[in-house]
């Protein structure tokens, strides 16, 4: 376990370490350079010499690099003159916004997708198995941002069942009216089922071919015995897996349920940033949304190996992924 | 990223494709391929959708360039079957010319992504050690960044034109195939014919191109058609972000958003045939893609 651990924690870190020099790269893309690019097409060559100088971006590549890094790693995101506050305190006061909106969407598309995924797999090739996979079909072929505007619809405009605006402010006022947040939710965990409980439905299956299945079933196991007590538990493992791998595809999610909610996360931020062409938010948003995934990527093989002991015991921990 | 490309890489390398019924021939994977009935139905969805948006404008003859506001959002009648939209534009038409963008953008996007993602994925897995693991980790880090956010930046600083749109999202899209075809060549490499073209003397490339490449196809094939899938859900969510390909050239996703500011008009004509268009199409990409790892015998958690 330790071996394994600490091979997955430096790879992790190399990982880390790769996306800051994305990260540096996308600021070398910015069209102008990046002083241009930040301080807009007015900036008199004085103001670029001193804003290069101040951020270090007159050495050469590596040593503006290495300046750079350093100082994301001491918290120095940047200064975004659009929003006239370091980026480091607009991303503080956004993330936990957005963590919370994915991580309630993610708890309960899993309540959701392991039942129905199971049901679906004992139920294989009849009618209701048929059914569910084609609700679940066409919702991941929908655009997540037209399922959010049909809920609206349906449920704030013509039932006036729950607002349609997400609750404004600081991270408190959240709670202050959970009817707000439904519509939100329901959007990310509709859309986010819909991916869950078919790779469910596809590990059960694999388990239940397995020949433990068969043996229970001939001892005289229940049908649901069975189920719980090993298929279920041998299925899961990997769905632990599924939601480190799925972290990227959660988060593009709640980047469009935020801007149709207008619900104040880093999604919302960075949408308005590219509109106001203010890069600094943009990248800072890029890496802390990427440092975010490459953690819950690791924290989620972790989990899966405490799970289940083979993923530690092969040595060739990295084969496939 | 649609499920498939996001479950695709959890297999793990110990089913690569190659093991399944690698000799058969590909007749007996076209039967099976045919046998299938979703996926014959989603190959003929998408060939009507194609002929409908790159033959469809030669029948049926409208203007796509010139707004005409005297005749904005008129209801489906004679003369314009589905209405026009919020400029006048015949939506039947509109929606022809929508789907070419939208086509070309994802098959493009779908190419980019493949090539590149295979040779750099071949190329890996063919090198292995230290090599491999540094190509995999920048892998690992760019699939990191949720794509959206990756695109909404690439889309503020080059303006989306078609061909802009089609390398930026097949340059966020690489990753898995990349992946897929690593996990492929690790275990190919140790075939006795790579080791006897090795032995031989071939040289590398021609080694990843000619016998790497080649018998992954199976997995390349099926990850492509989702890759098409994904990437027309992208460029439609682009699209709703106010970064897809400004007028009068237009996309399934940007018909629909434009389409949403009018829902509490009723004016469902713009909203529903781009949704359902969309939707069509994805949804038949991915039955062709289920309908192929069955052909190829694929482990079904892979694509």
């Amino acid at each position: 376990m330790i071996r394994f651990l600490a091979r997955r924690c430096s790879q992790a870190l190399v990982v880390l370490l790769l996306v800051s020099v994305i990260i540096f790269i996308l600021l070398h893309l910015l069209p102008g350079g990046p002083a241009r690019a930040i301080l807009g097409t007015h900036a008199t060559p004085t103001n670029v010499a001193a804003f290069n100088k101040e951020n270090g971006l007159d050495g050469p590549l590596p040593a503006q690099y290495w300046h750079w890094l350093t100082g994301v790693l001491s918290g120095n995101l940047g200064f975004s003159y659009v929003l006239n506050q370091p980026v480091s305190s607009v991303l503080a006061q956004r993330l936990p916004k957005t963590a919370f909106l994915a991580g309630i969407s993610v708890v309960l598309a899993v309540l959701i997708a392991v039942p129905v995924g199971l049901y679906q797999a004992v139920r294989r090739a009849r009618i209701d198995d048929y059914v569910v996979t084609t609700v679940t079909f066409v919702l991941y072929s929908t655009p997540a941002f037209w399922v959010a505007l049909l809920l609206i619809d349906v449920l704030a405009v013509r039932l006036h069942l729950f607002p349609a605006e997400a609750p404004q402010g600081a991270f408190s006022t959240l709670f202050g009216d959970p009817s707000a947040l439904v519509l939100p939710v329901a959007t990310i965990t509709l859309v986010t089922i819909a991916a869950y409980s078919r790779y469910v439905r596809s590990s059960v299956l694999d388990e239940l071919a397995q020949d433990y299945v068969r043996m229970a079933r001939s001892k005289g196991a229940g049908l649901r015995v069975v189920l719980l007590r090993h298929v279920l538990r041998n299925a899961l493992s990997p769905v632990v897996t599924l939601l480190g791998v799925s972290l990227p595809f959660i988060l593009s999610g709640t980047l469009i349920t935020e801007q149709v909610f207008n619900y104040p996360g880093v999604g919302l931020l960075i949408f308005n940033a590219a509109e106001q062409q203010d890069y600094p938010v943009m990248l800072g948003v890029v890496l802390v949304v990427g440092a975010a995934t490459v953690v819950g990527s690791l924290l989620a093989d972790i989990v899966y190996a405490i799970l289940d002991p083979r993923v530690r015991a092969s040595v060739n921990g990295e084969a496939g992924r | 990223m649609s499920l498939e490309n996001m479950t695709a890489t959890l297999g793990g390398a110990d089913h690569p494709g190659a093991d399944a019924p690698a000799e058969a021939p590909g007749r007996v994977r076209l039967r099976a391929f045919a046998d299938n009935r979703l996926a014959v139905a989603g190959l003929a969805v998408v060939i009507a959708l194609t002929l409908f948006a790159f033959i469809g404008p030669l029948l049926y003859h409208t203007d796509q360039i010139h707004t005409r506001l005297a005749a904005e959002t008129l209801r489906p009648g004679p003369g314009h079957p589905l209405g026009t939209d919020n400029v006048g534009y015949d939506q039947l038409g509109r929606l022809m010319v929508g789907g070419q963008t939208t086509l070309e953008v994802a098959f493009g996007a779908a190419a980019v992504a493949i090539l590149l993602g295979v040779v750099w994925g071949a190329t890996a897995g063919y090198l292995g050690g230290f090599a491999d693991g540094l190509m995999m980790r920048v892998v690992d880090a760019l699939l990191a960044i949720p794509a959206l956010f990756l695109l909404i930046f690439l889309a503020t600083v080059f303006k989306p034109s078609v061909l802009m749109l089609i390398i930026v999202v097949g340059v966020t899209a690489w990753l898995v195939p990349a992946r897929l075809v690593r996990g492929e060549a690790l275990s190919l490499r140790n075939r006795e014919y790579v080791q006897a073209a090795r032995t031989m003397g071939v040289r590398p490339p021609t080694i990843i191109f000619r016998h790497i490449v080649t018998n992954s196809i199976g997995t390349i094939l099926v990850n492509a058609t989702f890759q098409v899938a994904d990437a027309i859900l992208l460029v439609a969510a682009l699209s709703f972000l106010g970064l897809g390909i400004s007028p009068p050239a237009t996309n399934w996703g940007a018909m629909l958003s434009d389409g949403l500011n009018y829902t509490y008009s009723g004016y469902w004509w713009l909203t529903y045939p781009p949704g359902i268009a969309i939707v069509l199409t994805v949804v038949a990409f991915n039955l062709i893609g289920d309908g192929l790892r069955d052909a190829f015998g694929l482990d079904t958690r892979r694509g």
